[in-house]
């Protein structure tokens, strides 16, 4: 039963259109990205001035490449445009994938959520018939032009949004979040002037409401969304709510990522109409993709496999984020398991570590002037994050070797506040970090939290 | 109806946040009444202070320039030690006039360049307003020059007196006209309208003057009191003592005086209190205990006294002289520089954080 219904529901088809306005709308939002990227200074100030950075466990070979650095960031904004247009769609999409994620791994001090969103959505954007209709492929070789997809290549992009957003709600489900309203009692009071809530913000029993609703709207947008019924209404919650996130916190581009893509759980005749709007102003033939055509499933190997891969991609992105359940200690605290599990602006968390640099042999020391190595966000990431602590105190050994010292000892004196709490101590102090290792185990040297925050 | 009840929930979701009903109402912490505090009662009239003594100073080297006496000398030496200990009290606010001419980098770096001083007197030729020039004038130049000459007073005067005597007096002259001129254009700015532009700008962003000031007053705490006073001389950065490198280092006695006047300071600023008279106002410590109401959680801001308060009787035991000290005992040092690293975390980690006030990094996007 369920597999005949698999199977009938493999070979269903669906205008092709919705899946080519997310395509030029995901490739704008890049291009705009990468260019407001660049024209913040950030190219030169996070990837080419630091003297060190953070590489990702198993990725220790990405590294920036000095000023070439500004040609991966050529090549991702070229690249994220040439799937706007879906001009050479498959080799550009895979450029992209590979030139921003390249980006992403090159110092994980720079991590956020949103980043591996674009990462997974342009991975999965490889095997997607992307740029079946309104492209510049298709333009050029009516052949490759259909009117009709696979429905599943867009429910699939629809699932991707729909983890995000259910995660998140999920992550939420938290006592710090629920029953604390912790962290928004501490970041909403400091926007007072914010314009009509800035009062509100002021108060705890709103401070409440706003974390409640976070949480509600979160794990209910995926089913307002996949509702005709309930779309509309969906939709607006979905603008409101990046709106005012948008202008509340930092986060750049990612409120309108979130809003264009969103676009794709509509009716495909939205899309046609956006489409042949465009058509008709340049004047441009709609037959040449609006042409009937379907585009078969070949029960090709290569097609086989790339179903099943999409398949394991899918199932990784539903385990990943429970992770966490296999290290003892919590979650927010030691943050074993907590990126890539869409767990969003759920911490107020800093720290300040100070490393004690010894020389075994002739019991000199010193505490090292973290500046001297680290850029100032560098220094605020690392301090609350047991794994930058540890390659930095193994970058300091070396450092200092290199320096004459003998038997280099690194101990390091760190405290940290989560969400509220009065900071304590975060890592045994006693412990020589230049004899531990980095590994996806337990890092037995994060001291314990003494707290518990209940919840998923 | 299954739909009529999510149309419902997030009718509410949407516009439940509008319906205040008037209890558990908050007023809010006044930051604009906090902004006023601090420029009425504490910085203005510290600078103001901090002028009047620089004045003295200025009138007592008039004396000197005019005749070389001992009698002058020692005035000479008396008013700078009250105008440094006066600058204490402002070093912390580096904001506005003061942060745009550089007033901390040109009146206190610390320790002063000896050799290079006596190259600029030897040649007669010397811009104060190059950056490289900072270790080469303000307080530390003048003690090198007051103090640090000749082994007593008679050996200084004969500098003073000898056959370049003339541009030693030039420079010490040119030294004290140039803290005299920085500090009035901080004074006058603050006097024509840069107060009512600092209590205006009440508002919440990175540029707003609670957190401008409130990042200056940590990393001053963080690098000039911690660092500057305590942690180089006792070789913390460098795993090499350093006892040359004591603020006042030729005064011998005036490190430690120096030291609590700026540990006073920096508890005064915290909690309010007004310059030179009883009272106090809304601070950082009533703005936490706001704070406090809000979270339901610990009191940081006693935390913060005490820690203040454990500083300070550490540091009692240490000699007037930090010199010696390093060279005879560091130890006491090191536990000093660790009370005062507590409450650098207390502020930087905890306040902040509390605050919501992020420290100066780079703008970036978080998530």
């Amino acid at each position: 039963m369920v597999t005949d219904r698999l199977r009938r529901y493999g070979t269903e088809h669906t205008e092709a259109a919705p899946l080519a306005v997310f395509r030029v709308l995901f490739g704008l939002m890049m291009l705009a990205s990468i260019i407001r990227f660049g024209a913040m200074g950030w190219i030169d100030q996070l990837y080419v001035q630091p003297q060190f950075f953070f590489p990702y466990f198993g990725f220790e070979w990405v590294r920036p490449l000095s000023g070439w650095t500004y040609m991966i960031f050529l090549l991702c904004g070229l690249s994220s445009l040439s799937v706007a247009l879906g001009y050479k769609y498959r080799l550009s999409i895979i450029l992209f994938f590979l030139s921003f994620t390249y980006i992403e791994l090159m110092d994980k001090t720079t991590y956020l959520n949103h980043y591996y969103f674009i990462s997974l959505v342009s991975f999965l954007m490889i095997f997607l018939p992307v740029h079946a209709t309104f492209s510049l492929d298709a333009w050029l070789d009516p052949k490759k032009a259909f009117q009709f997809i696979p429905r599943w290549t867009i429910d699939a992009v629809k699932l991707m949004l729909g983890i995000v957003y259910f995660y998140a709600g999920l992550a939420k489900l938290n006592s710090d979040w629920l029953f604390h309203a912790m962290p928004l009692k501490i970041w909403l009071p400091y926007h007072y002037d914010f314009p009509l809530l800035g009062e509100l913000f002021q108060q705890s029993w709103f401070l409440y409401v706003f974390s409640w609703a976070g949480a509600i709207y979160d794990l209910m947008i995926p089913f307002l969304m996949i509702n005709r019924r309930t779309r509309v209404l969906g939709f607006m919650m979905i603008v409101g709510f990046h709106m005012i996130t948008g202008a509340l916190f930092p986060i750049g581009m990612f409120p309108y990522i979130m809003i264009a893509s969103s676009l794709i759980f509509f009716d495909s005749s939205l899309h046609i109409k956006i489409i042949n709007s465009f058509l008709s102003f340049f004047k441009l033939d709609p037959k040449v993709f609006f042409n009937d055509k379907y585009q078969l499933h070949e029960q090709s190997l290569f097609n086989q496999s790339k179903l099943k891969l999409i398949l394991l991609f899918f199932a990784l992105q539903l385990l990943i984020p429970f992770r966490y359940l296999l290290y003892p200690g919590e979650l927010f605290w030691t943050e074993e398991g907590y990126p890539f599990s869409w767990r969003v602006m759920l911490m107020e968390k800093s720290g300040k570590a100070t490393f004690k640099v010894v020389d075994g042999q002739s019991n000199k020391w010193l505490y090292v002037d973290n500046t001297v190595f680290l850029t100032s966000f560098q220094e605020k990431q690392m301090a609350t994050q047991p794994d930058f602590i540890l390659t930095y105190a193994h970058f300091l050994k070396e450092h200092y070797e290199g320096e004459g010292w003998a038997e280099v000892e690194v101990y390091v004196d760190s405290f940290v506040a989560l969400n509220g709490r009065i900071s304590k101590r975060y890592i045994d102090p006693s412990v020589d970090l230049t004899k531990e290792k980095e590994s996806f185990g337990h890092k037995t040297w994060i001291l314990p939290f003494e707290d518990e925050i209940k919840g998923l | 109806m299954k739909y009529r009840l999510l149309l419902v929930l997030s009718t509410f979701l949407i516009f439940g946040c509008e319906t205040n009903d008037g209890d558990d109402t908050n007023d809010g912490f006044d930051r604009t009444a906090m902004l006023t505090n601090w420029a009425d009662n504490l910085i203005i009239p510290a600078y103001n202070h901090y002028y009047d003594e620089l004045t003295k100073l200025d009138e007592a080297k008039d004396a000197f320039v005019t005749d070389q006496s001992e009698v002058n000398l020692q005035t000479l030496r008396t008013s700078w030690k009250e105008a440094y200990k006066a600058w204490q009290w402002v070093g912390m606010y580096q904001i506005g006039q003061s942060e745009s001419i550089y007033l901390l980098g040109f009146t206190n770096t610390f320790p002063a360049d000896a050799a290079q001083i006596e190259n600029l007197i030897a040649s007669g030729e010397y811009n104060f307003e190059l950056p490289t020039r900072m270790s080469q004038q303000g307080f530390p130049a003048l003690d090198y020059l007051i103090n640090g000459l000749g082994a007593d007073d008679a050996a200084i005067l004969a500098v003073y007196q000898g056959d370049s005597g003339a541009s030693y007096v030039q420079y010490l002259s040119d030294v004290v006209d140039r803290l005299l001129n920085l500090t009035s254009q901080v004074v006058d700015n603050w006097n024509q309208g840069y107060r009512e532009t600092f209590i205006a700008n009440s508002g919440s962003s990175k540029s707003s003057a609670v957190d401008k000031l409130v990042n200056d007053y940590i990393s001053y705490f963080e690098g000039h009191i911690r660092k500057a006073k305590i942690g180089d001389p006792a070789g913390v950065f460098t795993g090499v003592k350093d006892p040359n490198t004591v603020e006042g280092f030729y005064q011998s006695d005036i490190a430690k005086s120096l030291f609590l006047e700026s540990l006073k300071a920096s508890k005064a600023f915290f909690n309010g209190e007004y310059f030179d008279q009883t009272g106090s106002g809304e601070s950082l410590f009533s703005y936490l205990k706001y704070l406090n109401t809000i979270k339901e959680t610990e009191a940081l801001e006693e935390l913060i006294n005490e820690q203040f308060d454990l500083a300070e009787q550490k540091s009692s035991a240490l000699s007037d002289n930090f010199s010696e000290q390093v060279v005879l005992d560091n130890t006491l040092m090191l536990e000093t520089y660790q009370e005062l690293q507590r409450n650098v975390v207390f502020m930087k980690v905890d306040m902040l954080s509390a605050m919501s006030i992020a420290v100066d990094y780079m703008d970036n996007d978080g998530d």
